[in-house]
């Protein structure tokens, strides 16, 4: 059994150490909005935060995230999640949404430590999340949305 | 078989609505199977149509024939229903349809189906009709409640006022009595002057659970006791299963049965991340006596040699080819398109329940009746006997409507093989979904055209060298007719432009390579060769490429309006801002109409040294008849330029003696953040009216970009993906 701190609650599981946290989270425990999208750290669809720092939950064993905090989409609370959900609602960023839980564990991520970003900020914090509907040009405005509302 | 709950949905979406309008005590539980298709819900008093359900709670549920893949369809039907019934947005919520043509079926194709970008054109009377009808109802309901004729009452956002005598009531609080009332067979629809709802912003349904985690995908349903099947599947197309050792497999923790299918080999277990440990553990055979071995330069080859003969006669206007002969000046291209993947962000996936009376689905169902038909031949039963819950599809740009069923029945040959002991959930990994097939296919085109001594294009001779994809299918006898598949040819066949001498032919050789319709289908290559091929000639000719189409485009205003709305937007005509020192920039512009929607682009492109090129700003302009909801034509028109980007600049899928040399992201690279061009999207007002808008932003922006990277540098590029020397 491993303890899993996940959205501030201790989850134990009974599965190999190597299994990629996004398994553990998606099939183990139900958190369903982290999502699977390429397995290979390439698309970050599964972008989660692992003590308060966006990591890809597929290519990060379970054995290393004990002992820390996971939070997911599920388990956003804080005023930055907020206004990032809020300008995402605003700008009706989605289409198809498969992308998107990942797209806001990014931005929130990026505006918790930057509260300013600029666009170049922007694409250095976004580029490892891939949207095949391309709302590209929305998530940025939401970013830059939520910064103008954190200010 | 009702009633089927996935253990991980969330409660609060089980709301009990009461007596209704519609279906009287029901339970919507979004994710389960509600109601029977074609029949009736217990507690039901009245139906007066399948598309709106009016509870006493006063929520309007909206039922949704077509999927919501992102393209905003949840969104643009609730709007055409709370425009005639006069609700409040706030109020509105959508359900998926169950399978069920009989209701459900998409007016322009005959079958329940999304696709096409018909979701909002074939249903734009159907939905306010149902709207309308529900209104009439709750009006003649309020009129015998307060003792008052019915043209005295008025609705405005969901509230039915008597304003002479100052009564009011909500939906809700007369859904009950209108649900007594016989229900009225020709109800008048608003006159588009009275439009409250059409051609406003209002917010998109669907956002709200999908910032969230809320929205269920195919890939977060959990049945009880459900198992996940990865599949091994052939190396080649066209290889079949030979033999394999489970025994690997079967040690790995997790892995409760390996079985062999038609199309591979499945491993089970309850999670995904164990199944595919067995799936990699296997050790398989298979027979490739069968299988295709050509490389994407051998086909190219052979498609170069059909190229050199006639092929089918697609049009034929005046004498092309003696016009050629005689023209003044002569110009040839020859293009090539490679096989692109649709790379949806949620990989194919398909849960499936075996029952006793027949078989229940969860998908981000895309084409109900073909499905229905296809599992049913495979079990043995009747098409309603499958059952289909529709839920949300993480993209599809057209393959999750797959002709053949091709993953939907996989899924089912696998609950079968295990005798329907376990639900099953399949799941195919990122390379399993890059290397199935399906493609969008190659193509080879070759155009020669003429200008006359005054420089008008008086001949045009295209040539289209590809696989069909309606050839082997259900649309075949439809779409396919002599010789000609429709969707090899559409957008060149019916090139709008005057030119007096216009021949198109076509080839469609068979390759066991598996194609399929991509995101605006004939048009994603037709518009690329077209648009590039007139810019040529309108250099050749000296003349400015918008001055030279517009001459050519009297007889098609709506062509015209586009292309004179860009030209006005971009500052067409005016110099580009320069680049920095070293680099180059131009702007080209493209015009195409697709899906009866017209959309014309400019695209602006800085070239750096060492031809590395980036696309900065994209005007777009868009005439898609009455503009139901403007803010997700815009989304649409900015996510088609986005998509068609991805292939311009980097779509490729190439075959080595067969095999898929792509497998996932990093060697089948999209359009990421830092490549998304500023976009920005114009509307043409219009009272035609509505088509789509889900694929018609694709095909003009390659073109476009390629006549862009040709005013910057000189270089004609007709090979996709679009590489500068």
């Amino acid at each position: 059994m491993l303890k899993l701190n996940v959205n501030g609650k201790v989850h134990q599981v009974d599965v190999e150490p190597d299994m990629p946290l996004l398994w553990v989270l998606r099939d183990t425990i139900g958190y369903t909005g982290t999502k699977y999208g390429c397995g290979v750290g390439a698309c970050g669809a599964c972008t989660v935060h692992l003590n308060g720092v966006p990591v890809r939950a597929c290519q990060t064993p379970v054995s290393s995230a004990i002992g820390h905090q996971v939070v997911t989409v599920e388990g956003l609370r804080d005023h930055v999640a907020r206004a990032v959900q809020a300008a995402w609602e605003k700008l009706d960023v989605v289409q198809c949404g498969y992308c998107q839980s990942g797209q806001i564990m990014s931005a929130v991520a990026l505006l918790s430590h930057n509260r300013a970003p600029t666009d170049a900020d922007i694409d250095n914090a976004m580029s490892g999340n891939i949207c095949r509907c391309d709302t590209y040009s929305r998530i940025r405005a939401a970013i830059h949305e939520a910064a103008k509302n954190l200010a | 078989m009702d009633d089927i709950r996935i253990e991980n949905e969330n409660r609060r979406e089980f709301i009990k609505a009461g007596l209704g309008l519609t279906l009287g005590l029901y339970l919507a539980p979004r994710l389960a199977f509600s109601g029977t298709p074609g029949g009736v819900h217990a507690g039901t008093v009245l139906e007066p149509n399948a598309f709106v359900r009016i509870g006493t709670d006063n929520t309007v549920t909206v039922i949704s024939k077509h999927l919501e893949m992102g393209e905003g369809t949840y969104t643009g039907l609730s709007t055409l229903v709370a425009e005639e019934l006069d609700a409040a947005w706030a109020q509105v919520r959508v359900e998926g349809a169950p399978a069920d043509v009989t209701r459900y079926a998409n007016l322009f194709l005959g079958a329940q189906l999304t696709g096409g970008s018909s979701a909002i054109a074939n249903s734009f009377e159907q939905m306010r009709r149902a709207g309308a009808t529900a209104r009439a109802m709750l009006v003649s309901a309020a009129a015998q409640r307060w003792q008052v004729p019915v043209d005295s009452i008025t609705v405005h956002q969901g509230v039915v006022t008597h304003a002479h005598s100052g009564r009011h009531a909500t939906f809700g609080e007369l859904a009950e009595a209108a649900s007594r009332l016989p229900v009225p067979d020709n109800v008048a629809l608003k006159d588009p002057k009275q439009f409250e709802y059409i051609g406003k912003r209002f917010p998109r349904k669907d956002t709200h659970d999908k910032i969230n985690g809320s929205a269920i995908y195919t890939q977060d349903v959990k049945l009880p006791n459900m198992l996940v099947a990865v599949v091994a599947h052939p190396p080649l197309f066209g290889a079949r299963l030979k033999s394999f050792d489970a025994q690997r497999a079967k040690a790995i923790r997790g892995v409760v049965d390996v079985v062999a299918i038609p199309t591979g080999v499945a491993v089970l277990a309850p999670d995904f991340w164990s199944a595919k440990k067995g799936r990699d553990a296997l050790s398989v055979e298979w027979d490739e006596s069968d299988a295709f071995r050509l490389s994407t330069s051998e086909i190219f080859a052979q498609y170069r040699e059909l190229a050199g003969k006639p092929g089918a006669l697609a049009r034929n206007d005046g004498n092309a080819e003696q016009a050629i002969a005689q023209a003044a000046k002569r110009l040839e291209a020859e293009y090539e398109f490679p096989y692109l993947a649709h790379a949806s962000m949620e990989p194919l996936n398909c849960v499936v329940r075996l029952g006793a009376d027949g078989c229940e689905i969860w998908n981000g169902e895309q084409s109900q009746t073909g499905d229905q038909h296809a599992v049913a031949a495979v079990l043995g039963i009747k098409p309603e006997q499958v059952k289909i819950k529709m839920l949300y599809a993480g993209g599809s740009y057209g393959r999750r409507a797959n002709p053949h069923s091709d993953y939907v029945v996989e899924a089912v040959q696998i609950a079968k093989a295990i005798q329907g002991r376990a639900p099953v959930k399949m799941v195919w990994t990122r390379e399993d979904d890059m290397r199935a097939g399906y493609y969008r296919p190659m193509y080879l085109h070759r155009i020669a055209g003429g200008l006359d001594g005054q420089g008008n294009l008086v001949a045009w001779q295209q040539r289209i060298v590809g696989q069909s994809i309606m050839s082997g299918t259900a649309m075949e006898p439809r779409m396919v007719k002599n010789g000609i598949d429709a969707t090899s040819v559409e957008g060149a066949h019916n090139l709008p432009y005057a030119v007096p001498n216009i021949a198109v032919d076509l080839h469609s050789p068979r390759l066991q390579v598996p194609v399929q319709w991509w995101r605006s289908v004939g048009s994603s290559h037709t518009a690329y060769s077209t648009e590039t091929f007139l810019d040529e000639a309108a250099y050749a000719a000296g003349r400015d490429p918008v001055e030279f189409r517009r001459a050519l485009l009297n007889k098609h205003p709506r062509h015209l309006g586009v292309l004179e709305l860009v030209a006005r937007k971009s500052g067409w005509g005016q110099p580009l801002a320069p680049g920095k020192a070293g680099e180059k920039r131009g702007r080209g512009v493209a015009l195409h109409k697709s899906f009866n929607t017209y959309v014309a682009q400019v695209a602006e492109v800085t070239v750096r040294p060492g031809g590395r090129y980036s696309v900065d700003r994209v005007v777009c302009a868009v005439d898609c008849g009455v503009a139901v909801n403007p803010d997700v034509i815009h989304a649409q028109m900015e996510g088609g330029i986005g998509f068609g980007l991805s292939a311009a600049l980097y779509g490729q899928i190439t075959l080595h003696d067969g095999q898929v040399e792509q497998s996932s992201f990093p060697d089948y690279p999209v359009v990421r953040m830092n490549e998304m061009p500023r976009v920005e999207v114009y509307i043409v007002e219009s009272q035609e009216k509505p088509t789509g808008v889900g694929e018609p932003g694709v095909p003009p922006i390659a073109p476009a970009v390629a006549n862009a990277l040709f005013a910057a540098t000189g270089q004609r590029l007709r090979k996709l993906p679009l590489r500068l020397a």
